[in-house]
């Protein structure tokens, strides 16, 4: 995985974790692999693999069984949604509004 | 758990390491850095139980390494930085020395090494320097021990060998384990290394994990000067400047940033960390 400067890794981790539950390639209820697993295949420490885990298990997109190990939530896909929704919202529509405001544009560019 | 306690060790009258102290736990990858000369290498044969401290204390699991007691031995691998090129061919060399580590498991041994393309019927003496450490490496962790030190595990390695290095770390030792891995090459070894222990010669400046580190420290990628900054580079991207993270945001932790940050501020950033 190649990593940006923009965020910490372990939010660039979730972020391709979720797009994974988007494009269907993990589907609701399957077994998501274990920390050390996980962090074999990309090359990553477990205990940033443990915070991708705790932090989408907060968000309810992943859920813990104790013993058996992490889950893709039935309503994973609504729950990404909604949060990239909101941070669409909140963080890059005003970044949007401030350089068209900058460039002298109005909506109409959008139609 | 191992327990470092007011550590002291000198080479004759050149003291190098004084009072350390620092405690290091089961299912962490550790990355030791340091400048030149300030004992990191000391520090892992010290750990190992090649040198005794000449004041202070080592606990590995309640035993001193030094005493070298089997037990001990056996639950521990030190990979120098420069390996021995054996007289053997890997395969063989592995039967015979793999016999010293009760978990050690030959399969695993040439599984790897066919992971880290490396030929298990060539000699050992006839092989490139790459080929060698990787093959070295391959005989650690198929050792299957609890406490790994590494000396600059990665130099030497090409550029597909230390991807491969990476996920063997990862795949081949377990939440039992503590692998200490000291480096220079921490671009090398960024996203595994984690927590990071910054030596100096007279004390431990930094022993943290990443996540503590971010909360501590904010790595600003952006282009306006920041006038707090510990530190600024000027890369071709751009730039990246360190300062205290005064309001809780969070951000990429940069090692190398990381690492000139505390070595031109070493009390600030100590007391920061205190």
């Amino acid at each position: 995985m190649d990593f940006h400067d923009e965020k910490p890794i372990y939010l660039q981790i979730a972020d391709h974790f979720c797009e994974g539950i988007l494009t269907g390639s993990l589907e609701a209820g399957s077994r998501v692999p274990s920390v050390r697993e996980y962090g074999a295949e990309i090359g990553v420490n477990p205990n940033t693999v443990m915070r991708v885990y705790e932090k989408l298990t907060a968000e309810g997109v992943i859920f813990n069984k104790r013993g058996i190990g992490y889950f893709v939530s039935d309503n994973a896909r609504e729950i990404i949604l909604d949060t990239q929704k909101e941070d669409f919202l909140t963080r890059e529509v005003p970044a949007i509004k401030r350089k068209m405001d900058l460039l002298g544009l109005d909506a109409k560019i959008f139609m | 758990m191992i327990e470092v306690k007011d550590l002291s060790f000198s080479y004759g009258s050149q003291e190098v390491l004084k009072n350390i102290s620092l405690s290091l736990k089961e299912g962490n990858i550790y990355g030791l850095l340091g400048e030149n000369g300030v004992g990191k290498t000391t520090l892992l044969t010290l750990l190992c139980g090649l040198k005794k401290p000449q004041g202070g204390t080592i606990e590995t699991d309640g035993r001193k390494p030094y005493s070298r007691q089997p037990s001990l031995l056996q639950e521990q691998f030190y990979l120098p930085e420069e390996v021995s090129p054996v007289h053997e061919r890997a395969d063989a060399f592995g039967k015979e020395a793999g016999a010293l580590w009760p978990n050690f498991d030959l399969e695993k041994y040439l599984y790897i090494l066919s992971e880290f393309e490396v030929e298990s019927k060539k000699r050992m003496d006839q092989m490139s320097a790459g080929q060698l450490k990787k093959t070295w490496i391959a005989f650690a962790l198929a050792c299957g021990v609890r406490h790994y030190f590494m000396d600059e595990p990665t130099n030497g390695l090409d550029i597909p060998s230390k991807m491969q290095f990476r996920k063997a770390i990862m795949k081949y030792t377990s939440e039992e384990s503590t692998v200490v891995i000291s480096t220079h090459q921490v671009r090398d070894l960024e996203e595994l290394i984690d927590p990071i222990i910054i030596l100096d010669k007279k004390s431990v400046l930094v022993n943290a994990s990443l996540e503590r580190i971010g909360s501590l420290l904010y790595f600003d990628y952006g282009k306006e000067v920041h006038p707090k900054a510990l530190y600024t580079e000027q890369t071709p991207s751009g730039m990246v400047q360190v300062y205290p993270n005064a309001d809780g945001r969070e951000s990429k932790v940069n090692l190398e940033a990381l690492f000139n940050a505390v070595h031109m501020n070493k009390e600030a950033v100590k007391s920061l960390f205190d």
